[in-house]
Order: C-alpha cells, then structure tokens, then sequence
C-alpha cells in the first residue's frame, strides 16, 4: 500500500537550478564567512546577492515548461511553482541590498554579520521547494526548514530583549502549530495509506472518509498553513516577531514565508480537499476566517503606536484580502491571489524598508518619532506614502488594482457579502495607514528631533520599490499575464 | 493640442505639477508662475472647447478612445456632452482663480502649487471619462490631493476635518466600486458579444445587460451603492458631516474647489451614471429623492441660520443650494434637469466668490466671527460691494445668475412633486434671512474700531473676484450660452428615463 519510491536520476537535477543556487550560495556564503574574515561580510554577502540575482535571472529567463514531477514525484515543477521562484528570489535581492546598509544588522554590536546573509540564501531555498512540494513528507521538511531558519533570523539581534523575544515566541508558536499540522497528516496518511497530494486525492475519492474525521484533519492542518500566513486565530506571533525582529528581517517574513505558506496551501488544498467538498463546505469556513482576519487585523492596527506593530497588524489584513480568493476554487481566483501577492510583496517590502531606513537614524519605530519626516526626509516620506497609498488599495498604485482583481472575482462568483466586507475593510485601513502620513506631513517638526540620514542604498532599494508600485497601478498587463500562465499551468486544474 | 483637446486639459497641469517638483527651493515666484501658466492651458482650451462644441449634437464630442488593459477590457475613453461641458468650464475656470488667489500661500510653495494642479487633473478627469474605471481612478486620485491641501494648509482642526473627508469619501467610493464590478462583469460588449466591459456607453445600453443585471432587487442594490457614493460627495443629509469640517479648516483656494467643483462631482456621476445606467430606478427614485432635496434646503439653511462663523455659513448655504439640484433633478422635467445642471453651474460660481470674500476678510482680521465685526462698509466700501453683490447672488435676486437657475428647478419640479416644491420654497426665504442677516451684521451697524485701518480689497482680489462676478451678471440677463449647450444631451437623457419608466 505504500507509493512507488523511484531512483532520483541525476537528470532530475536539472529542474532544481533556482534552489541549487539559493542552497550553494548558503553553503559558500558560510564558507566565505569563515576563510575571508574582515570588519564587514562582504564575502557572504556578494555571494547570496549574486545567488539571489542568478536565480532570479533564472527563473525569468527559463521558466519551467509543462509539469514535471521530479524526485520521484515528491515535488512538481511546474508554471505555478516558477512564478514563485520569481518572488521569492526577488525579495531576497531586495533584502540582502537593504541589510547591507542597516544599523540593525551591520551596526555595532551585532555578530555573526556574514551568517545573516547566509541564512536568507537558505531560506529563499527553503521557500521555494514549499511552492513545489506535492507529498506529505516534502511539504513538512521544507515548511520546516523555513521556519527553523527563521527563528534564527528573528533573534538576530542576540543582545536585544525583544529579539530574543520574538525568537522564542517564534519558536513555540511554530513548534505546536507543527505539532498539530503533523498530527492531522498522521491521520491523512492513517487514512488513505497514500503519502503524495494526488495519491491522497485519488483515496479519498475512491474510499469516501468519514465526514467527523475528515473535519478534524482539516482544522488541524489548517492550523499548520494558518500559523504559516498568519491567520487569524493562529496569529498571535505575528506582531511580536514583527516588531522584535530586525525590521530587515520583518520585511523577508511579511511577504517570503507568507507567500511561501499560500503556495503550498494552495497546492496542498486544490489537489486534496478540492475533492470533498462536497462533504465539507469549508470554502465557507474560509471565507468567515477570511472575513475575521481581515477585520481582526485591520481594527487592531487602528490603536497601533508602533509602526512595526502596525504593519503587522496590516500584513494580517492582508491575509485576509489574499484567503478571497483562495475560497472560490476558480482558476480566475488564483490568479488573483497571485498577483496580489507579486504587488503585495513590492509594497509591504517597501514600506518596511522606509521603516528600517528611518530607524538607523532616529533609532526607534514609534509613530510620535515620525512627526514631520515629510519635511525631514520629503523624498523617502514621499516614497513611503506611495506604498501607503497602495496598501490601502487607491489608485493609481498596484495594490488598487491588486484588490480590484480580487474583489472582481469574489463578485464573479457571488460572494456578495465576502466583497462588502472586503471593502468596508479597506475604508478601516484607509484610517491607520494615514496615521503615518499624518504624523510625517502633518506635525511640525519636534525641536530637537535627530536629522535623518538615508542611505543611498536605501534611496535605491525604496525607489526599485516604489517605481513598479506607482507603474504596475497604470499598466500591469504583463504582470498579469505572468500570473496567469503560472495558474494556466498549474497542475490541480 | 486641437486634436487631444480633452487630454490636454486634463493632464496639462500633472506637467505643470511635475515642473513644479524640479524647482529648486526658494524660488516661490518661478512656481507660482508656473502654476499659473499650468492652469492658464486648460482655461484657455476650455474656450476653445466653448466655441467648438457643437450645441444641435446629441452624444459625445472631442472623443479619444484607445485600448488601455486589454485583458481586462479596460480603455482609455474621453468625451463630452452637454453635461459634462458646462462642469469643465467650471473646473478650468475655478481652478485657474484659485492659483491666483492662493498667491500668498508660503508655507511649502512647492507641495501646495504642485498638489494643487494634480487635483485640476483629477476634476477634469472625471468630468471627461467614458470608461467607467478611468472614471474611477480620476474620482479616487483627486482625493489624495485634497487631503493634503487640507490637512497640510488648512486651520487648527486640519487633521480631522482633513481624515474624516477621507474617509466618508472612500466609504462612499467603495461601494461604488462595487456596483462598478457588477456593471463590468455583467454588461456585454456588443464588438465580441461577450459579457465584460468599462465602456460606459456600453453599459447605458439596457440591452446590454444580461444576468443579475436584470434582476429588480439587484439594480436596487446597485442604484443605492451608486447614489450613497455620489450622495456623500454631494453631500446629501444624513451624509453631510464632513463638509463643514472639511469647508472651515481649508485655505482659501480649496474651500472655493471644494465648493465650487468637487461637490458638483456628486451630482454629476448620479446624472452621468446612475440615471442612464439604471433609469428604471432612477423613475422609481424620484420621490426619495425630491425629499433628500427638501430636506438638504432647509436643513442647510436653518443650519446656516445658526452659525456664526462666516465661512460655516457660506459651507451650510452650499448644503441648501446644492438641494436646488436634487430637486430639480428628481423632477425628470426638461425645465427641472437643465435647471439642476445650470444651477450646479451657477452655485460653482457664486459659492466660488462667496468663499473667496470671506478668504479676503480673513487674510485681514484672522477671524471670520460675524459677530466681529460690525459697519465695515464705511471701512471697506469696496470689499462690501463685491460681497454684497456675491450674497445677493446667493439669495436668488433676479438679473444674476442663482435667480434662473433656482426659477427654472421650482418651475420644472412644481408639475411632479407640488406639496415637496412648495414646501422647499421656504428655503429662499430662510436663505434671504441667513444672507441679510449677516449682511447686517457685518457690514452695516456700530462699526468696530479695532477695523478702522483695516485695508480695503486689493487689485489682485478683484482680478480673482471680478471675472467671476461678470459671469454671474451676465448669466442672469442672458442664460442661454450655458443653456444651449446642455438641451440637447439632457432631452435625451430625459427620454431615456421616461421610456424606462
């Protein structure tokens, strides 16, 4: 009853360029760290950002064709799993660039400078086999290897209290929601004697299970995913890691491993639950935790005075706004999630970035310290109010037309309640996204507030940010035509 | 520029407002110009489109149609009509006053000049797009300079009065996004015979629409996301909170936008899109909203009544006029649409210049307490001239411009609603009494000799006041330029909805 384990062959290797590199960068980034020893990484850090760019010119320039199921059908390289490659490897670029230039990583006192680079090289590995796992085994190895990877990164800053804070609630959330997940896949397996996606689908069809069991499989590895993405109720670790981390290393987490735990959600749900539906309407229990997370998240974050913590809080929304479209089962849907994930990865990257850059100069992330940096820093300010703009979803920026695409959807297929909630939520958002604007624009700037000093890297990185976010709002057809291959060759429809 | 004539208008000043950005600092006369020029183009196109606009043609004219997003059915289509013309005059106009009269703005020069020409873009967008999404993105893009203006300009409550537009605006956009999603995704396109379309013309088409579309209770729910998104911008009572805020904490320049343009927009979008898109509803509607009409005119008015801050007054009198409009055009009578539509005209103007004289009082006294003041008429004889002629134009006296539009909406809507019209008439005189009373106050009585060497109006004031006032005078002896321009396309639109009925 157990599933065919075939020989890898070496040719099998060939559909893993992207990962090889991301995984060969973390090994000889660390090698270098430890041959070439200086003041500052800059062995590990050429290494993963040159990693990072080959894969990302990689994965633009040969996108997998067809779908293959390679290593013996334990992972699938197919369109959906390129595009991801894509956002991945891009927001690792962004990162490394970022970190180099932030007093939170290279400052004083911190150690393990060339580890750091290593690490997000790992991870951008990590999360690209979750986009192309299809068995039970690979999905919890490389969901595991992430988050294990992250915890190191959220208590990089070893000698800060809330660092290590955030490190060990990290921990602990991530070690019993795992627990349950692996749980529930106990069951699964106990239940279909089948380890890959499609091997469990085709049981469940053929062997219908019993509807009490199957509830409890899904909630247990529901928790699994929603701890992944921060769903609410299983968010809880979200804005403490946020804002204890380095805020370079909030940034990877709010759109890497998010991004990560919706593209194996999706492979993991379209090709198992897909098939009973019909027994359990869990599209509905989606679309109320769609409903909860976004208004939770965006309701909270009006009280924020922390600008961390509130986008934190706007990351959990967002979730919320991304789980619209996972509900309808509808390639048309996908296709908007995974557009919305590409711009919601520009925006929120970007918007964390103008919060790590203003932190090396004012040293804090409090909103009362952003009293008039419209007038202190009015480039940056201004670019942070275009990510702004667009994660409130107004026009002319990406994430208008982000949510347009998801709200049309919702409409298309009749979740008329789903989308007035949806947009009530974004009115909700408007309030504490300007917040921040008001404090930068609108407060006079304090007698004795510190001059800010931004980077030039920091210049570059926000303005390789912003300039798509205000474009992708006027002309994104190629964009989303990238989106809809990946969902064209996806292989559960 | 005679060929995009429409494109020029709308995106002329986003150059301007880019010029503007690359000025080095400190060189405020170099930016004023600037946007001073930048506004100038579309006023002087706006003449051309004046004179070019052909009156005897049903339909849109200087249309510009290209695709945009072709996945998504999405173009980039501007064109006008009789209802749209009269709007972007007011705009081109309006705005090109407010520059000058916002010359003495110091705080951040730069910012305010380029913000200001980016929301002429998004005004005169509205006024011209045919494809429901650009029409979207004009309505929404326009906010975020508006929220600065205040916010950043504006008087000691700025950032609430700046916020709290903000958010009723959105409230109010988002349901109409909505309702916009469900017109697209079930409206045919008649060139692929497919459902999915922005073209606003498309969906004018009953025809054209297919699935829920054609469900009662459906078009209801669409009728009331369209009309609470346009009824807050108007705003329509019990949606009219922010506008005080928003009206007192402004500068100047933008309470005069505000008043004189933005809540036109309201009015508009339900003549542009409810009304053809869902006449059917818009039959049924009527009567509610003849009701929200009287409502608005004497509750603004009585508000008015009350207030002691003159701007507050001019902001509530705007509630009332603008109740005028939906009177009128609740009535579904050629004489009470084209009233409402010359009305929306006429109250841009002379709330423009009502605006504008409490701004020259207040650049002066640095209060704008009625009770302040008192016999500035031998102060200021000047100033109480140009004021009382804009008052008076306010109350309705005939020979300026206010008396035939508001004569044209009472005679259109008596035939249809008797008891409401009868009932709204009582505003003009509640609005005599706010207007004479202050009048009073100010102006006549023990004067204050705190004032005494207060200056008079000065040459740049009366260039901003007097072209305004000419037009005014001249509208109210002769209406029929701006009259003659929208017959034709109102008719039509009137048919439409009669038949639907």
């Amino acid at each position: 009853m157990f599933v065919n384990i075939t020989i890898p062959s070496w040719s099998d290797f060939a559909h893993f360029v992207p990962e090889a590199i991301m995984f060969g960068a973390f090994l000889l980034a660390l090698m270098g760290d430890v041959i070439v020893r200086g003041r500052k990484p800059v062995v590990p850090f050429l290494i993963s950002l040159l990693g990072a760019s080959a894969a990302l010119y990689y994965s633009f320039a040969s996108p997998p064709i067809g779908d293959a199921g390679v290593l013996g059908g334990l992972v699938m390289i197919d369109g959906f799993a390129g595009f991801f490659r894509i956002v991945f490897s891009f927001v690792a670029v962004v990162t490394i660039l970022f970190s180099w230039s932030s007093e939170e990583i290279m400052g004083k006192g911190r150690e393990h400078k060339g580890e750091y680079y290593a690490l997000i090289a790992l991870m951008t590995g990590g999360m690209m086999v979750m986009a192309e796992a299809r068995d039970l085994v690979m999905l919890f190895m490389s969901m595991e290897l992430v988050a294990l990877t992250s915890y190191v990164m959220a208590g990089y800053m070893r000698n800060s209290l809330r660092s290590t804070e955030a490190s060990l609630k990290y921990v602990i959330f991530g070690a019993v929601s795992s627990g349950i997940m692996l749980f529930g896949m106990s069951l699964l397996f106990g239940m279909t004697g089948q380890m890959t996606f499609v091997g469990i689908r085709d049981a469940l069809v053929a062997n219908p299970v019993n509807e009490l069991s199957m509830l409890v499989v899904l909630i247990m590895i529901m928790a699994g995913f929603g701890y992944k993405i921060a769903m609410v109720p299983f968010h809880f670790w979200c804005p403490d890691v946020y804002e204890g981390a380095p805020t370079p290393v909030s940034a990877f987490f709010s759109v890497g491993p998010k991004a990560a735990g919706f593209a194996l959600m999706i492979r993991f749900f379209f090709t198992v639950f897909q098939s009973i539906v019909e027994l359990i309407d869990w599209p509905l229990m989606i679309a109320i935790l769609s409903a909860v997370t976004m208004t939770y998240g965006n309701i909270v974050a009006v009280k924020q005075t922390n600008v961390k913590r509130l986008l934190a809080y706007s990351s959990i929304a967002h979730v919320g706004y991304l789980l619209m479209g996972f509900l309808l089962l509808t390639p048309g849907g996908l296709q908007a999630i995974l557009f919305y994930l590409l711009v919601y990865a520009v925006m929120n990257l970007g918007a964390f970035m103008f919060v790590s850059a203003i932190n090396n100069s004012i040293k804090s992330e409090e909103l009362s310290d952003y009293a008039g940096l419209g007038f202190r820093a009015p480039w940056a300010a201004v670019m942070m109010f275009i990510f702004l703009v667009s994660l409130v979803g107004l026009p002319p920026t990406a994430g208008f037309i982000g949510k347009l695409y998801l709200f049309t959807e919702v409409m298309r297929e009749g979740w008329y309640w789903l989308a007035i909630v949806g947009v009530l939520n974004s009115v909700v958002g408007l309030f504490y996204y300007m917040q921040i604007a008001r404090a930068m624009f609108f407060e006079k700037v304090p007698e004795d507030a510190p001059a800010i000093k931004i980077a030039p890297l920091h210049y570059v990185t926000m303005a390789l940010l912003a300039l798509p976010t205000l474009i992708l709002g006027l002309y994104w057809s190629e964009f989303k035509v990238l989106a809809d291959q990946a969902i064209a060759g996806f292989s559960a429809f | 520029m005679a060929d995009h004539i429409l494109s020029w208008m709308t995106f002329f000043p986003v150059i301007g407002a880019i010029v503007i950005t690359f000025i080095p600092k400190g060189n405020k006369e170099i930016v004023k110009t600037v946007a001073a020029a930048a506004a100038a183009v579309p006023l002087i196109l706006a003449v051309r489109l004046f004179i070019d606009f052909d009156r005897a043609l049903d339909g849109f004219q200087f249309v510009e149609h290209f695709e945009w997003i072709k996945s998504f059915n999405i173009e980039y289509h501007m064109g006008v009509d009789g209802l749209s013309v009269p709007m972007v005059l007011l705009t081109a106009f309006l705005s090109f006053i407010c520059i000058i009269a916002s010359w003495k703005i110091e705080k951040a020069t730069k910012g305010y000049f380029a913000l200001f020409l980016l929301l002429e873009a998004g005004m005169m967008g509205v006024f011209c797009a045919l494809d429901f999404f650009l029409f979207y993105v004009f309505w929404e893009v326009m906010l975020l300079p508006m929220y600065f203006l205040i916010g950043i300009w504006g008087g000691p409550r700025k950032e609430y009065a700046a916020i709290k537009f903000f958010l009723y605006t959105l409230a109010g956009s988002v349901l109409m996004l909505l309702a916009m999603i469900a017109l697209y995704l079930f409206t045919t396109d008649p060139a692929t015979g497919q459902t999915g379309t922005f073209n606003m013309l498309h969906m004018f088409d009953q025809a054209n629409h297919t699935g829920i579309l054609t469900l009662d209770n459906v078009r209801f729910a669409l009728w009331m996301g369209l009309f609470i998104g346009f009824a807050i911008k108007v705003p329509i009572f019990p949606f009219h909170t922010w506008l005080p805020d928003a009206h007192v904490e402004a500068p100047t320049a933008v309470s005069v936008i505000l008043a004189g343009v933005l809540l036109k927009m309201g009015t508009y979008g339900i003549l542009r899109i409810s009304y053809p898109m869902l006449p059917d509803q818009a039959k049924a509607f009527m009567i509610p909203m003849a009701i929200l009409g009287a409502i608005n005119i004497l509750y603004g008015a009585f508000c008015a009544l009350a207030q002691t801050d003159m701007k507050k007054l001019v902001a509530y009198s705007s509630v009332s006029h603008m109740g005028y409009v939906l009177l009128g055009m609740s009535s579904m009578t050629e004489a009470g649409i084209n009233g409402a539509v010359f009305q929306m005209f006429n109250h841009g103007t002379i709330t423009a210049m009502m605006f504008l004289c409490v701004g020259v009082i207040y650049d002066r006294a640095h209060h704008r307490e009625i009770n302040g003041f008192g016999g500035l008429g031998l102060q200021m004889p000047l100033y109480t001239t140009v004021t009382s002629f804009a008052l008076f134009a306010a109350i309705g006296l005939p020979g300026l411009s206010g008396f035939v539009s508001e004569a044209m909406v009472f005679m259109g809507a008596f035939p249809v609603h008797q008891t409401i019209t009868i009932i709204s008439a009582v505003g003009i005189i509640i609005g005599a009494a706010y207007v004479l009373w202050m009048l009073q106050r100010v102006f006549l009585g023990t004067r204050n000799e705190k004032y005494d060497d207060i200056a008079d109006i000065n040459s740049r004031e009366m260039f901003t006041l007097v072209p305004i006032g000419l037009v005014v005078l001249f509208l109210g002896i002769y209406p029929m330029p701006v009259l003659n321009l929208m017959k034709v396309s109102l008719n039509s639109l009137i048919a439409v909805i009669n038949v639907a009925g």
